[in-house]
């Protein structure tokens, strides 16, 4: 478990649930203090997806064995995979073709 | 019971999220199965969708927790994918006004992506009354909730049958490619994109993943620059 235990994962699991809990319940408990999200807090709020979730997936595909290498089954799945992702948004579409590059990279190389 | 007007909404919430339910359905699954190949026991595993119910966060979870990334890095990742939820809870707020404490509670559990959408859509082009309107919300966010607790049993089942050779954690970072794609639709996100991402290369041999909220924080900062020399 990625050096982990048991207990230490139950901890994850709760503090990220009821922050969560309170990141929704926030803006619908508070309106009528607070009417409007304020507009710096609106315009990071709009790029946080777009950045979090390029950053979780660059280093798995340019380090998937560890050091920086552009030669890796992953790295090439990965690519071709991007392609489909932004052509089509499609998620099981994406899924198919990232997964059947890399077990074919992997057969052969 | 007079709640007939109030049943015919629930209804009509569950059936405007149903198409959406076919593509959450599969995500469910990979969610089920990730928590599996993170490590997680059977019953942690099924519990993690009912604690967290937030998929794009429970699956970097997963993974940050396979990879062995510091408990703060995985928390604070988990709760920024989700910082989200604040634009849509401001958003449906007006709509909601009036329920009680245990309600808003429970609402604000329900809220999801999908869930939001659908109300949104529907609340700004009709006028309805607050129980029509959180009868609607209800029937949408359970429909949601029930879809995502059996799609992840099912992967948490599978999960543990799938042998490694199939790299099936690989189906983590595919969904996050779709999910990231999704969420650039202007100059500033696409800035923001392409800096988190060769900043995050620049990153990744920190330990425990800490280069992952630097590579974020260094995405953000270049959207906004962009966005404010257009």
């Amino acid at each position: 478990m990625g050096g982990h235990s048991s207990s230490t994962v139950w901890m994850l699991l709760g503090v990220i649930g009821f922050g969560t809990w309170l990141i929704r319940v926030s803006f619908m408990a508070l309106l009528g203090r607070v009417e409007r999200v304020p507009p710096l807090v609106g315009r990071i709020l709009r790029l946080i997806p777009a950045a979090v979730l390029t950053a979780l997936v660059v280093p798995g595909l340019t380090h998937a064995e560890g050091s920086f290498d552009l030669g890796t089954t992953r790295f090439l799945a990965g690519m071709t995979a991007a392609i489909v992702a932004w052509r089509t948004r499609n998620v099981p579409a994406t899924i198919a073709v990232g997964m059947t590059v890399l077990w074919i990279a992997e057969a052969l190389l | 019971m007079p709640t007939t007007p109030r049943r015919a909404a629930f209804g009509s919430g569950i059936r405007d999220i149903a198409p959406i339910l076919i593509g959450v359905f599969p995500f469910g699954i990979i969610a089920g199965v990730a928590a599996v190949e993170a490590g997680l026991g059977t019953l942690q595993a099924i519990a993690a969708s009912q604690i967290v119910f937030a998929g794009a966060s429970q699956l970097a979870t997963m993974d940050l927790i396979a990879r062995g990334a510091a408990p703060i890095v995985i928390v604070a990742t988990a709760l920024v994918i989700n910082s989200r939820f604040v634009v849509y809870g401001a958003a449906l707020a007006p709509h909601l006004r009036g329920l009680s404490p245990l309600q808003t509670a429970f609402g604000a559990y329900l809220l999801t992506d999908e869930a939001f959408a659908v109300s949104n859509h529907r609340f700004a082009r009709e006028t309805l009354d607050l129980p029509t309107r959180s009868a609607y919300y209800l029937g949408a966010g359970l429909a949601l909730w029930t879809t995502w607790q059996v799609s992840s049993v099912i992967g948490v089942i599978v999960g543990g049958g799938v042998p490694p050779e199939w790299s099936l954690d690989f189906a983590i970072p595919l969904v996050f490619l779709v999910l990231a794609f999704a969420a650039i639709h202007d100059r500033g996100t696409r800035v923001a994109a392409v800096a988190a991402a060769l900043a995050a290369a620049a990153t990744a041999e920190l330990p425990l993943n800490l280069g992952l909220l630097v590579a974020a924080a260094f995405g953000i900062a270049a959207g906004l620059l962009a966005e404010r020399r257009r």
